[in-house]
């Protein structure tokens, strides 16, 4: 499989009240050609910020402190803002989480979704825009595209709000999907409905799935990587990553989470809440949470062991430990 | 007054209730004719997507709304008819745990100040004993106690809001969806926390969720809402081991597993549309404009909620008595 986007090393760093968080540190990933990768993780580990740095789209108090995003041959890292408007929504294209958020509530929906093919498209007259405008709402399902396309966003339902965001995220055919939490603000029916959506389209594209919920990813992904205060702390492929999960965090994670399937009498919920990012952080950042904590864990930070079937950043998988 | 209470009795008891909202543009019947009865130290889990009314049920439970109808018995007293001192009386049995850990606290008060807030509306002396037992209870540090909400995580400020409904020492609890904000993580503390104290104090719980999953974990009995009614109700097991109302089925169904091997294996019941207005409800069953197994009587005659075996309520034309 061809790579398509490759993350090197990256650190990305937030300026808050004074505190500097290292949102993100060490992520190396490869995002390959039609592959759908999941970065799964909680809220605050980072998986956000890392996504919007791919794109640089951070906010203002956040920061590329090092590393590089590499795509079709060059560091996005290194482009100008006129570059990289160039490759956003036309090579790679985004959802974000909330629907509403993401459309301008003053404009028309064919409108807005027009203006993201007009602007990469310059050649292309008015009203091919609209006709590849009417041409995606159809395309992801809309109900009476042609009236939608005269809607302002309020008058959609949550569920048409996330189709739309997505016709105007493919708009300009991108090689690459980023979908950040893309049904957490749905109902589960609907959420049902986005996914089914999500898995016919991806047939031409990369899609990058950045979520909390771990049956999403077992849902969808091919591969994943599990976050945790920053760090990538597990890479697998799915089947691996379920079946025999390596890092402590992982197995916990898995073992916290209710199973529609399966009566269960008690969760076993992880101790404790992710460290605090401003601290500067010693050792393992899952080891004051962690049941196998060894001495090197609270000081040294382990690095990703590459293990035949994935690469898990814990202690507890030095080869070095197998005598 | 207040009938004395016995034990072994069901604490709620709902009766046909009715609740009406006007709008500019219509009514809107966001709980429609519901009944229910939540025994002593029992779970009734209420799941129901956005806008099914569920909350707005839960409140009414708690005599936060009036309805247009109907009744809610507590201990075999319609709590509507409470006169007002009685009303407050009343209000020390019956507590609410709210969704929002960051909005349902005074981000001004400190922990201590919060959780014994409820004391002082009541008028009951603060006895600092209490308060440190109360912190212990929900596993919070007492020495935090001069904290403010924003020095706690999502999952401790969880547990300050219930610290603050138990202060009371109530016997029942509206839990209006305590986990949905929390990280998966912590979501499974908090639920284990509420089993806990329901087991020591043989609280009764109103559960509201959309998560099915975490239902089935706390849930002695679960009730599935659409568009202001309860559509299928039964002993949780029973319900997930035979979901009868196709709108069950196919909210189990739209869950996706944490097993890559068992999702490949599923098939999946994907609902086409979405949930009609509540401004203007399908003339029959609420479910038909979304039912995959519709017909035509579902269109014209709203189906009655039946017992199909013992326990189980349905109310749904195709599936046979």
């Amino acid at each position: 499989m061809k790579p398509l986007i490759e993350v090197k090393d990256l650190h990305v760093s937030l300026q808050a009240q004074g505190e500097v968080i290292r949102a993100v540190r060490h992520v190396n990933f490869t995002l390959y050609e039609g592959e759908r990768l999941g970065i799964v993780g909680e809220s605050g580990c980072g998986k956000t910020i890392l996504m919007k740095s791919l794109l640089q789209l951070l906010p203002p108090a956040a920061t590329v402190d090092s590393g590089e995003i590499w795509y079709q041959g060059t560091d996005l890292v290194k482009l100008s803002e006129k570059q990289l408007q160039k490759i956003r929504g036309k090579e790679i294209g985004m959802i974000f989480q909330d629907p509403m958020t993401s459309l301008n509530p003053t404009l028309k929906i064919g409108y807005q979704i027009a203006e993201g093919y007009l602007r990469h498209f310059p050649q292309v007259t008015k009203k091919e825009a609209d006709a590849r405008a009417l041409e995606l709402l159809k395309q992801v399902g809309i109900p009476d595209p042609e009236l939608r396309l005269q809607q302002y966003p309020h008058l959609l339902s949550g569920g048409m709000r996330q189709r739309a965001v997505i016709a105007l995220a493919l708009a300009a055919k991108p090689s690459v999907l980023i979908a950040d939490e893309p049904t957490t603000a749905l109902d589960v029916t609907i959420q049902a409905q986005i996914l089914d959506l999500l898995h016919h389209l991806q047939k031409d594209m990369s899609t990058l799935l950045i979520t909390h919920d771990l049956s999403l990813v077992a849902a969808f992904c091919d591969r994943v990587l599990v976050m945790y205060a920053g760090q990538i702390v597990e890479e697998a492929e799915v089947g691996e990553l379920f079946a025999r999960p390596q890092h402590p965090y992982t197995q916990r994670l898995l073992q916290s989470i209710p199973r529609i399937d399966g009566k269960g009498e008690k969760l076993f919920p992880i101790a404790g809440s992710p460290p605090d990012l401003s601290a500067s952080l010693q050792g393992c950042a899952f080891c004051s949470r962690c049941t196998d904590a060894m001495n090197i864990c609270r000081t040294e930070t382990p690095p990703l062991f590459e293990l035949p079937s994935q690469k898990t950043r814990c202690w507890l998988l030095d080869p070095r430990r197998k005598q | 007054m207040l009938a004395p209470r016995s034990s072994e009795e069901t604490v709620i008891i709902v009766k046909n209730l009715h609740f009406k909202y006007s709008s500019s543009k219509g009514d809107i019947r966001a709980v429609d004719d519901v009944s229910f009865e939540i025994p002593e130290g029992k779970t009734l889990g209420l799941v129901g997507e956005s806008g099914c009314g569920k909350s707005t049920l839960g409140r009414l439970l708690l005599r936060l709304h009036e309805p247009t109808e109907g009744e809610v018995l507590f201990d075999g007293n319609n709590i509507f008819s409470f006169s007002p001192s009685e009303l407050k009386k009343w209000r020390q049995e019956a507590q609410m745990i709210f969704q929002d850990p960051y909005a349902s606290l005074n981000p001004r008060m400190t922990a201590e100040d919060i959780i014994a807030e409820p004391l002082k509306i009541h008028g009951i002396d603060i006895d600092p004993g209490i308060i440190a037992k109360t912190f212990q209870q929900v596993s919070l540090n007492p020495q935090h106690r001069s904290r403010y909400p924003h020095e706690f995580s999502g999952g401790q400020r969880q547990r300050i809001g219930i610290a603050r409904a138990l202060i009371l020492n109530p016997r029942f609890i509206v839990c209006d969806e305590p986990i949905a904000a929390l990280d998966v993580s912590v979501q499974a503390q908090i639920v284990n926390l509420l089993k806990e104290l329901q087991q020591q104090m043989g609280l009764t719980y109103l559960f509201i969720s959309h998560d099915l999953r975490m239902i089935r974990y706390i849930a002695d009995e679960v009730a599935v809402m659409y568009l202001g009614k309860i559509v299928e109700k039964a002993p949780t097991e029973m319900l997930f081991q035979n979901p009868l109302h196709p709108y069950t089925q196919a909210l189990l169904s739209a869950i996706p597993l944490p097993d890559p091997v068992a999702e490949k294996k599923r098939t999946r019941i994907v609902l086409a549309g979405e949930v009609p207005s509540p401004l203007h409800p399908p003339k029959g069953c609420g479910f038909c404009s979304r039912c995959p197994k519709v017909m035509d009587v579902c269109k014209n005659t709203v189906p009655p909620l039946k017992e199909v075996e013992p326990g189980h309520f349905v109310s749904c034309h195709f599936v046979k008595y």
